[in-house]
């Protein structure tokens, strides 16, 4: 049987506030167990909520991005369960009435594009953490950090549209793309401020109604959810092939092992008991607040990539690629500008600058390569003074130094030759030195031509003009 | 309506709070009473009457972002039942 | 000293006749020879009390002090303050000692007010008849046989008694009012949102508001002055401009107009009560203010929407208490879901259990719409009673409850009779309204009967004005029980 995946994502992105949703306590990662824990998040007695307005601001920030409606009056409500790194008992999250709802973000998976419609995104607050390991002499027990708490978390929801892992990634990357944009989020997925859960069932090609889903909780890299969908779609089908059915589950994905399983502290049925917060009253967002978020926003992605196509003639999948993060954008935007060589920079940028930053595990950002000395290298190129292929030469010296193009072109002599005279001066001994590839060539055998020019550049030692080669090369042997 | 023995072990297992069975009898008992108290609103037509959630009909005030806790750990972990290492201990939990 | 008002005792101290340390002194000797019979303190610890009060006499040999400095004030254990144990009446919090101070401790500390003990209460002010507390239930000093009311009742025995001249309360259905109405004091509740929340232990948070009970409206004027105000810390306190809420004490009631709501004065009004409501209107005839009939049509709902709100909302507040962070752990468990069931089991009490219980099933799957939702709109309905009744009055007056006091254990083992006796102080909970009781006679058996006033949203000065004025023409709330 052929069988179709259907996948809905839940994404919780903590947003880079530097207070807590709901208290004056730092979110600053990676501080002593406890030690930003005011009296809120350890729900003392007495204590009560005050919402954070950046944290506001920052989902409508997303809304707009999104295309979403923004709902003017949203409401907190309690989501009630028991778990000891939520001191509360209960977790302030938004149900019916959440800030963010609708929109829609596209997504490009190879040369497809495809829009993935968005439910809601919803203020909430963090848990802490239960940490199991490293509490030397104690068995049985886990410990309590209630420093992620209450950091302010936005869970945006998708609607059930991706129908592959491949398509799934795409989504994540693209709302991870989206957030750091937008400066909502420091996206550093190893420290949890990107989290996703995944929502994956499968059914029967052509059936209408979704099959039983599962959800995979907490993945915490792109690499993971690819993994873990892939080993739940596996699992799903050879469960329902097998003749089992699939339950309703939550479960973990086990990156060493590679298969999920269902978790078991969460056994008990989910009676979350949500009712609207009688500590905290009505958000009310004025139109006023919504236009001076807008003002604030930047091109987006998308807009920026139909831009780069346009302007620039760079392709769709190209556009793409430059767009998955401001930065990289913006550097592009510089060197294109710089050169007006769009669909060069683009190559290059996506090419050798990709490739060099990714060996050297750097990003954009910590490109040793400035747009500007960048720009230098392409302008050279697209006049003709430096071929492609010596480029690469530049590029590397420029890579591992402080020189500019034009300074290591003028070192290493690796100025392009398209002197004519002095090329026909290389043709002609090349035709003298071969006559059995001439007498090839004339017999109708075009390779031979290749094998001529080979030689041609290798006199000049790679700085002949190759399209200069080919053209003198045909003139001589009388083919042009 | 009337809560059976079901539902009281339901309830009291939701609230986290252990019942033993003759306590699920007597508070059984108990809770049908209130409840009879409280099935006198279901007389009352609500159509189209707004909830009413707080008392007073005014929005959320929001704070600055601004940092202005400091680090109490010490003074708050005086009262707690177990901690080591900065952290409260719980019997494991088991994900 | 004992029997003296705080405005009294602040003219007192003013004059250097007596000392704060003296004062404190004399009540902390009264406390320890009444409070073994009475229980109104959970806690008394006379080395801070006296170190207060030596801070307090400091204070004022230095100019500083203000009107209330140096004055005693018993603190009902339900508002957190640094340094003394705040146990809300419950062995759940019965090792717990506050680490911060709640808003209005930060307030009575700031004028320099003398913590005297903290009082009992039911637990988690879950109560009518203060029969609730782990520490026992709290003796009414005019009886002894009966119950002082609740869940303020160790504040409201403790100024009756005179072991302190004043207190804090809390009213999340009647927990200041009718105590102080068993008690033969006044309280007064303010509007929601006039006094901060912050620091105080949550019962029910959209109903739950402090506020002082003493001898006279103008005592309670004046630490509703010392306590009202806005506070960041509570996202519903509200932004108002302060208030001085003596301002009006002194206004003639000629041309007041007060309203009788018809429904409460129907069935199940004792006679007794019903006499005493009678005559204290009479009395205000005669001060000049004019009755009229209003209506209150939902009073009888407000029974069943409030025991669906207030044991909702308690239901999530008290999860809290898990025996993980702070207060009551059990000793043994086998694992997590037993350590929480185990530790919630023996730290809660019977009603504060069967409360929790209510709250969450009528929150859970399937039947919020029939009950918590239900409950919400009859919760306007109310509201819009009051809203309708203020048209034609300015304040409206009667019972606080229907009878006087009844006896310790009478109706402890039946929940559903205790619940109705809270008919006439529920709905201005769920409105959020102003309501004080204010002494007004006695019953047949000697123990005392208060008068409701009812004010309109943020017409505390105008039920001061009414209930000082009151008390300028009549002295029940000077009598004080034989002891």
């Amino acid at each position: 049987m052929k069988w179709e995946v259907v996948i809905g994502l839940e994404v919780h992105v903590q947003l880079n506030t530097a207070s807590k949703i709901f208290s004056g306590s730092s979110t600053a990662f990676g501080a002593e167990p406890n030690t930003q824990a005011s009296a809120v998040e350890l729900a003392l007695p007495g204590v009560l909520p005050v919402m954070n307005k950046a944290a506001v601001e920052k989902a409508i920030r997303l809304g707009l991005a999104l295309g979403s409606t923004i709902n003017k009056k949203n409401v907190f409500a309690r989501k009630n369960y028991f778990y000891p790194d939520l001191p509360k008992g209960y977790q302030i999250s938004q149900m019916d009435l959440p800030i963010v709802q609708h929109g829609t973000l596209t997504i490009q998976v190879g040369d497809e594009e495809k829009v993935i419609h968005l439910t809601r995104a919803h203020l909430e607050e963090d848990a802490g953490k239960s940490i199991h390991e490293g509490l030397e002499g104690l068995s049985g027990v886990s410990g309590i950090d209630l420093n992620r708490a209450g950091t302010p978390l936005l869970e945006i929801v998708s609607e059930p549209d991706m129908r592959s892992p491949e398509e799934a990634v795409a989504y994540a990357r693209a709302l991870h793309t989206l957030v750091t944009w937008l400066g909502i989020c420091d996206g550093n997925m190893q420290e949890g401020s990107f989290r996703v859960d995944a929502n994956v069932s499968v059914r029967p090609e052509g059936q209408v109604e979704f099959g039983t889903r599962r959800e995979i909780k907490n993945l915490n890299s792109f690499r993971f959810l690819q993994q873990a969908i892939e080993a739940e779609i596996q699992w799903q089908i050879d469960t329902i092939e097998d003749g089992g059915k699939v339950q309703q589950a939550t479960v973990l994905f086990d990156p060493d092992k590679g298969e999920t399983r269902a978790m078991r502290s969460k056994e008990d049925a989910h009676d979350y008991r949500y009712f609207p917060d009688p500590d905290l009253l009505p958000v009310v967002i004025t139109q006023e607040q919504i236009d001076a978020v807008r003002e604030s926003m930047p091109e987006l992605p998308g807009q920026m990539k139909e831009r780069f196509a346009e302007n620039f003639g760079v392709s769709a999948y190209d556009a793409n690629l430059l767009t998955s993060s401001y930065a990289l954008a913006r550097y592009f935007e510089a060197v294109a500008a710089a050169t007006g060589q769009g669909k060069l920079a683009a190559n290059w940028i996506n090419g050798e600058l990709a490739a060099s930053l990714n060996r050297d595990g750097l990003d954009i950002a910590q490109s040793p390569l400035s747009a500007e000395r960048l720009a230098g290298l392409i302008v050279r190129i697209a006049d003709g003074t430096v071929s492609s292929k010596l480029a690469k030469q530049v590029f590397e010296a420029m890579w591992g130094g402080e020189l500019s193009a034009d300074e290591v072109i003028e070192r290493d002599g690796l100025k392009q030759v398209s002197d004519v005279g002095a090329i026909e001066k290389m043709v002609d001994e090349a035709i003298a030195a071969n006559p059995k590839a001439v007498e090839e060539f004339r017999a109708g055998k075009e390779k031979a031509l290749n094998a001529l020019a080979g030689q041609v550049m290798k006199a000049s030692k790679g700085k002949a003009n190759p399209a200069q080669v080919q053209e003198i090369l045909k003139q001589k042997l009388g083919a042009a | 309506m009337s809560l059976t023995h079901q539902d009281v072990a339901r309830i009291a297992r939701l609230a986290r709070i252990a019942v033993t069975d003759e306590e699920i009898a007597a508070t059984g008992a108990q809770l049908n009473n209130i409840f009879g108290l409280i099935e006198k609103m279901q007389a009352v037509n609500t159509d189209g009457i707004e909830p009413m959630a707080h008392p007073q009909d005014v929005s959320l005030r929001l704070r600055d972002d601004v940092v202005t806790e400091t680090n109490h750990r010490d003074a708050f972990q005086a009262v707690a039942p177990q901690v080591a290492a900065g952290l409260f201990l719980v019997p494991k939990v088991i994900e | 000293m004992i029997n003296a008002t705080l405005k009294e005792l602040s003219a007192a101290l003013a004059a250097k006749s007596v000392s704060s340390a003296e004062l404190a002194g004399q009540f902390l000797d009264r406390i320890a020879a009444l409070n073994p019979t009475l229980n109104a303190f959970i806690t008394v610890d006379p080395e801070k009390t006296l170190a207060e009060a030596a801070a307090a006499d400091a204070a004022r040999a230095a100019g500083q002090a203000g009107l209330l400095t140096g004055v005693p004030l018993a603190i009902k254990d339900i508002f957190c303050q640094q340094g003394w144990k705040t146990s809300c009446g419950s062995k759940m919090l019965d090792n717990f000692i506050a680490p911060y101070d709640a808003h209005v401790i930060e307030r009575v500390r700031a004028a320099g007010l003398v913590t005297i003990g903290r009082t009992n209460m039911d637990e988690f002010a879950m109560g009518s008849a203060n029969e609730n507390s782990y520490y026992g239930p709290v003796k009414n000093p005019w009886d002894l046989a009966a119950i002082p009311g609740g869940s303020s009742g160790g504040s409201a025995a403790a100024v009756a008694a005179r072991l302190a001249p004043a207190a804090l309360g809390t009213d999340t259905g009647g927990s200041i009012r009718q105590p102080a109405s068993h008690c033969g004091i006044t309280g007064i509740k303010p509007t929601y949102g006039v006094v901060s929340r912050y620091g105080m232990v949550a019962f029910a948070s959209s109903l739950d508001q402090g506020g002082p009970m003493a001898q006279t409206a103008e005592d309670c004027a004046l630490l509703l002055n010392t306590i009202a105000g806005f506070d960041g810390r509570d996202s519903t306190s509200l932004e108002r401009p302060t208030e001085d809420y003596t301002r009006e004490l002194g206004n003639s009631l000629s041309g007041l107009k007060v309203g009788l709501p018809r429904e409460y004065f129907a069935a199940g009004l004792s006679a007794d009560v019903a006499r005493v409501i009678d005559e204290a209107v009479a009395q205000l005839k005669k001060l000049g203010a004019e009755v009229v009939e209003v209506s209150l049509p939902n009073t009888e709902l407000s029974i069943p929407a409030y025991y669906v709100i207030a044991p909702a909302e308690a239901s999530s507040n008290l999860s809290r208490y898990d025996g993980v962070r702070y207060g009551h752990r059990a000793a043994e468990y086998k694992d997590l879901v037993d350590m929480y069931e185990k530790s919630r089991a023996e730290g809660f009490g019977a009603e504060v259990k069967r409360r929790i219980l209510v709250g969450t099933y009528v929150l859970s799957h399937g039947y919020y719409d029939a009950y918590y939702l239900k409950a919400q709109k009859i919760r306007r309905l109310i509201a819009d009673d009051f809203k309708k009744a203020f048209e034609q009055c300015d304040v409206i007056l009667g019972p606080v409850a229907p009878t006087a006091a009844f006896n310790i254990g009478e109706k402890s083992n039946d929940p559903v009779e205790m619940y109705l006796s809270d008919i006439y102080t529920l709905s201005v909970n769920l409105a959020g309204l102003p309501g004080m009781s204010v002494p007004a006679g006695f019953a047949a058996n000697g123990r005392p009967i208060g008068l409701q006033i009812i004010g309109n949203y943020f017409g505390e000065a105008k039920m001061l004005n009414v209930a000082h004025q009151f008390q300028q023409a009549t002295d029940w709330h000077r009598k004080a029980p034989a002891l």
